[in-house]
């Protein structure tokens, strides 16, 4: 493996960075300083050390969002992932109706996450909205501003709802790079549907489904606003996720330093988690 | 001069981001002076470039030191001598 030598290409990266440092670099940086310090507002700050990032390590009520946000990442992913294949692997791979599939399932990706929150909410209320007038009406005791499993039910299939097109979409592009010669082969070899699955769609499919899983993990590892909007964060804690909690703490609470504290923890968190995620696919790349 | 009071800075926190810069100024240096920074088969079985393993470094210690807080409280020392010695088996080995 030979380096390249013109390392002429940095100078065209310099605006991005500039960007970065603006919208990304210098918030994480105000965060740090803030991770360590005490403040009443009024730009006025009292150092603190690393008290707030023990206090956030030990705290129950960080423990329990966090693993409330890592099954529902995991109900999300285990659910989002084999749907979206398999809407992927019906829909029509030539013909007039590939183009109405794929504006359908492009469709729930337009709408902003606050709308998509608000419309479920609506949509699910037990008294006057479709969803949860029927679920009523069929005798089950059915409304998620009270029943934790209820709201826990509500906000996955909005998750599912939301986000399973986009699984859908990377999927089928795989799928439609896969080259004609590789269905004939199979089928000279009398392989079956399984098979042809198994053994040349999904290899076929693997780094897209890598993107799909990492954008998936990421953005429902960090979702904020859904939930909000549809539980905010209700019936009690029970759909208090981390960035819900840490809004609270931030927000509602003024706690600055702990939020702040918080917020580092839960970005290495992730950081970690995508890190090990994407090195463990690429090696099986490489191999 | 700018007004930079906004961002709250203390001394320990200014001297954590040189220390950053300063790695990476140092990786450049070092990269420099000898290359060799093409990536290599390492114990975990990864194939990682030196810019990795600074990763690697970094987050690792991060994770040590978020540990031992947990686990110890304060002081940091345990964990920094920790830390240290996954550096260097970090760019000795992995």
């Amino acid at each position: 493996m030979s380096k390249t030598t013109n390392q002429k290409a940095w100078i065209f990266v310099i605006p991005v960075i500039v960007l970065v440092a603006f919208n990304a670099l210098i918030p994480l940086m105000t965060v740090v300083n803030y991770s360590v310090q005490e403040t009443f507002g009024s730009n006025v700050f009292f150092w603190e050390g690393v008290k707030w990032f023990e206090q956030v390590l030990n705290s129950s009520r960080f423990h329990e969002s966090f693993l409330r946000q890592i099954f529902f990442t995991g109900t999300i992913l285990a659910i989002e992932i084999p749907l979206g294949i398999a809407v992927a692997l019906s829909m029509p791979k030539k013909g007039p109706w590939v183009s109405v599939c794929l504006v359908l399932m492009a469709l729930p990706l337009l709408i902003p996450w606050n709308v998509v929150g608000a419309m479920w909410n609506i949509f699910a209320l037990p008294d006057i909205g479709l969803l949860g007038r029927m679920i009523n009406g069929m005798g089950i005791d059915y409304n998620f501003t009270q029943q934790p499993v209820a709201a826990w039910m509500t906000t996955i299939a909005m998750d599912v709802w939301h986000w399973t097109s986009l699984v859908v979409l990377l999927a089928y592009a795989g799928l439609c790079s896969i080259p004609d010669a590789y269905y004939q082969a199979a089928k000279i070899d009398g392989a079956s549907a399984w098979a042809v699955f198994r053994h040349i769609q999904l290899p076929k499919m693997k780094r897209v489904l890598t993107i799909a899983i990492l954008l998936r993990f990421m953005d429902s590892f960090m979702i904020y606003t859904e939930p909000f909007v549809l539980t905010g964060g209700g019936p009690g804690n029970t759909t208090t996720f981390l960035s819900i909690d840490l809004v609270k703490i931030a927000l509602g609470q003024f706690d600055l330093g702990p939020a702040a504290a918080m917020s580092l923890i839960y970005f290495f968190i992730v950081l970690l988690v995508c890190w090990v995620f994407y090195t463990l696919m690429m090696r099986d790349e490489a191999e | 001069m700018m007004d930079l009071t906004w961002m709250a800075w203390t001394w320990p926190t200014v001297a954590f981001f040189l220390f950053i810069l300063t790695c990476l100024i140092a990786m450049g240096l070092w990269e420099k002076q000898s290359p060799g920074g093409n990536p290599r088969r390492g114990v975990f079985g990864l194939d990682t470039t030196r810019g990795d393993r600074l990763f690697i470094s970094i987050l690792g210690s991060i994770f040590i030191f978020l540990g031992w807080l947990w686990a110890f409280s304060t002081p940091l020392w345990g964990a920094l001598v920790i830390a240290i010695v996954w550096w260097i088996f970090v760019f000795k080995r992995v």
